[in-house]
């Protein structure tokens, strides 16, 4: 009933061309696909206007001064903030994206560094920013050593989420940490000690923590520990719980940096760990200083992260 | 293929590369016209006047129904729906289609003919034309005149006021979605948001392109329903009919001329009820013949049946030669009044399943509470040894406020030691109305409890007297 009849043709035209009898029908494009195409054509003149488009030589043509140019503001190596117009590009436009993005989070920062340390944790809605902000910042900068969730890895990096904190774990001593970096050191006691008194050291060590142990070789270790001999409560202290100051390890709880003990089945296995860091000592235990590389109240946001949403804050 | 072979000639092109000829419809007055056009007034009041529905709200705008993208919630009256009640828009989805099934199994295709939103705004433009152009032999003589000076100002003043409509159509419907007096102050001084214009141009286009330019074509060529018809429609469905045999007789139908103009005559020499006079098509907005049988382009509006009505109490004929009845009435040798016959399994079935989820839906509408919880344990260390042995496991905790004001909560542990858990600084939990907030929690137990410990419970309990506390259940993770 709708349908338009005048269009219903019997046979269909040909173009004419006839080879060996072979003739070809000429179907027209719809209307609506050739306008399509004609407006393709429209598009590339309005692209060519405002985008980079024709390659000359190792340059290109930066399409039309003004038509569509990006401001966008960067910081320099040397710590300049600069602001920079150009043409368009992918670049400069995720710049300037990443300036916007910046403004929105910058009250939140500015709220965080107004703010001492414990008010800070004690505002839940402000502690939500700080878990997710915090994460961002410790993924970037952190996670490469201290692990995604800052578990850190025995024998490399702390374990940033329990309750022990070798250079201090309040919050001062944390951004402290953070600013300028730590450098753990021990030194080799294979030149100082033999075979039999290390064995000795490391019985101890094991039962001061629980470990199992010779009974005889730790009493003896004992003596050692305090002894000038081998001068280790130097560092740990008499007491073998360490010092935060200059980072020295507690000995007596039941965490371990050095010597993967709690991966050891065995007590022969636990000991040789243990005699291993004793024999060659330490001098890897550094962490660089992030003072020049991550804004101020980027790293008070840092060290809120640490201390109240990964650690114990004890 | 041999080059002298004859090009067979093209039988049946595809309705889609013809061109249409536009459909003109003559306006009708009956009880379905009645009908649709009180349909229409009550759909058309309700979608434009209800964004302008005051509501008082403690901390949102006060609309009455207002879906708030932007703070994630949907105030809906009293009801504040928020994204994790997406299960109620599930059922909601399916009580929708269930009731869409129903409707089609026992009387057809009423949504299309009277409530779909294609319908409603198409017969709108065609009342325009009508008033504006005049009746169809007035605006079919219109549309053939050469484009002089009447024919532009009357199309010109019709289709005007088609967008005129279609651009008030997507004001109102932007207006859903924000502080509708705000929204459409802010729209003309050019203060509102980009969204806003877009969804008013995307829908004044679409409005204008729909009702106003493809009309029919929407129903027939796009939209789904009509092709799945067939298999919804059974033998008892009721359906827009052509009585075929009272119609044609045995002689088919014929006008009235000399000597067929009384009934008895007509029947004498064998010739059916149906004048032939065409009116049962030319009302009809989808241009076509109802006497062709039940077709997948009948949006089943009945505007033929009130045409043929009229034109059988003026030849002096019984109603209904057109009618709604079923087509097993239709052809059975005795046909009865037409009735609703609903006692059949397909019918019964969707009754069931409507009744099943409306009750699930409103249930649990009925039943939400104000508060969420969920707890997410940190797993990145599952569990990480404390300096004296104990075992610390880590856990996120989310409040959702659902009510209207702000909320202070209490957190308890159920199943553990009540000093194991440590909220850090946290002096007070205080959730914002409508809003959520994340905790950091820490669960530390010593190394034996820790063994023994599997799962234990989050209690997060509201200081309302009234309210539940909510209940989480969750895992402790140890070596």
């Amino acid at each position: 009933m709708s349908q338009d009849k005048t269009t219903t043709t019997a046979t269909p035209k040909t173009t004419g061309h006839n080879w060996d009898g072979i003739e070809e029908y000429t179907n027209p494009l719809p209307t609506w696909w050739i306008w399509g195409f004609y407006i393709t054509f429209i598009f590339t003149v309005v692209y060519w206007l405002f985008y980079p488009a024709w390659p000359i030589g190792d340059k290109f043509t930066k399409g039309i001064p003004g038509l569509h140019t990006i401001t966008y503001k960067a910081t320099t190596v040397d710590g300049k903030e600069v602001e920079k117009t150009t043409h368009w590009n992918m670049r400069s436009k995720f710049m300037h994206e990443m300036n916007e993005m910046e403004g929105v989070q910058k009250q939140w920062f500015d709220k965080v560094a107004a703010m001492s340390f414990e008010d800070v944790s004690k505002d839940a809605e402000l502690m939500q920013f700080v878990n997710s902000a915090g994460k961002t910042l410790f993924s970037d900068n952190c996670a490469p050593c201290h692990q995604a969730g800052g578990q850190g890895k025995i024998g490399f990096s702390p374990n940033l989420t329990d309750d022990h904190w070798q250079f201090g774990g309040t919050h001062d001593e944390i951004q402290q940490t953070i600013v300028h970096g730590r450098k753990g050191f021990m030194p080799a006691f294979k030149e100082v000690l033999n075979e039999q008194q290390i064995t000795q050291l490391a019985n101890y060590v094991l039962s001061l923590s629980g470990e199992p142990h010779d009974n005889a070789f730790a009493t003896a270790g004992a003596q050692l520990f305090k002894s000038e001999d081998a001068g280790c409560y130097y560092c740990h202290g008499a007491d073998a719980k360490g010092n935060t100051q200059m980072g020295s390890a507690n000995l007596t709880d039941k965490i371990w940096l050095w010597a993967d003990v709690p991966a050891k089945s065995t007590q022969e296995s636990k000991l040789a760990e243990v005699k291993r860091v004793i024999t060659g000592g330490l001098d890897r235990g550094v962490m660089p200083a992030w003072g020049g590389r991550l804004k101020p109240e980027q790293i008070k946001l840092l060290t809120v992260y640490v201390h109240d949403s990964l650690g114990g804050g004890k | 293929m041999e080059a002298t072979s004859p090009v067979s000639p093209v039988k049946k092109p595809s309705p889609l590369l013809n061109r249409q000829i536009p459909i003109v419809t003559r306006s009708v007055k009956g009880k379905f016209r009645t009908f649709k056009t009180a349909v229409m007034v009550i759909a058309y009041s309700v979608y434009f006047l209800l964004p302008w529905m005051q509501w008082e709200r403690s901390n949102a705008a006060s609309q009455a129904l207002l879906f708030d993208l932007e703070s994630r919630r949907f105030f809906i009256f009293n009801l504040v729906v928020y994204p994790q009640d997406i299960f109620w828009l599930a059922m909601l989805l399916f009580i929708a289609a269930a009731l869409l099934f129903f409707t089609t199994g026992l009387i057809g295709r009423a949504w299309c003919g009277y409530f779909c939103f294609q319908t409603l705004w198409t017969d709108l433009f065609i009342m325009i034309e009508r008033m504006v152009q005049g009746e169809r032999p007035a605006r079919l003589r219109l549309i053939k005149q050469p484009w002089n000076a009447e024919k532009i100002l009357k199309m010109g003043v019709s289709h005007s006021l088609m967008i005129l409509i279609s651009f008030w159509t997507g004001v109102t419907f932007a207006a859903y979605f924000t502080y509708a007096p705000d929204f459409v102050y802010h729209l003309f001084t050019g203060q509102a948001a980009e969204a806003g214009y877009i969804t008013v141009v995307v829908l004044t286009i679409t409005t204008y392109v729909a009702a106003g330019l493809s009309r029919e074509h929407i129903c027939t060529l796009a939209c789904p329903y009509a092709r799945f018809q067939g298999v919804m429609y059974e033998e008892d469905t009721l359906a827009v009919a052509y009585d075929v045999r009272r119609g044609e007789g045995t002689a088919g139908r014929i006008a009235p001329g000399k000597g067929l103009r009384i009934r008895e005559e007509r029947q004498a020499q064998g010739h059916g009820d149906c004048i032939d006079c065409g009116f049962c098509v030319q009302v009809c907005p989808t241009g076509i013949d109802i006497r062709d049988g039940l077709q997948y382009q009948c949006i089943s509006c009945g505007l033929c049946i009130d045409a043929c009505n009229n034109v059988m109490d003026s030849v002096g004929s019984p109603r209904g030669l057109i009618r709604y009845d079923s087509e097993q009435n239709i052809a059975s040798p005795v046909p009865h009044r037409p009735r609703l016959e609903w006692r059949r399994p397909k019918v019964l079935g969707y009754a069931a399943s409507l009744v099943v989820a409306s009750t699930i839906l409103f249930y649990n509408i009925g039943t939400r509470s104000d508060t969420e919880a969920n707890v997410q344990q940190v797993r990145q260390p599952l569990f990480v040894m404390l300096s004296d042995g104990s075992v610390r496991n880590r856990y996120q905790i989310n409040i959702i406020n659902k009510t209207e004001h702000e909320q202070r909560y209490y957190l308890k542990v159920q199943g553990i030691p009540a000093n194991a858990l440590d909220m850090g600084n946290i002096p007070e939990i205080r959730v914002r109305a409508g809003k959520t907030l994340s905790l950091n929690a820490k669960v530390d137990l010593s190394s034996e409890q820790a063994k023994a410990t599997k799962h234990f419970s989050f209690i997060v309990i509201p200081t309302i007297a009234e309210a539940e506390p909510v209940v989480v259940k969750t895992n402790f993770h140890s070596h």
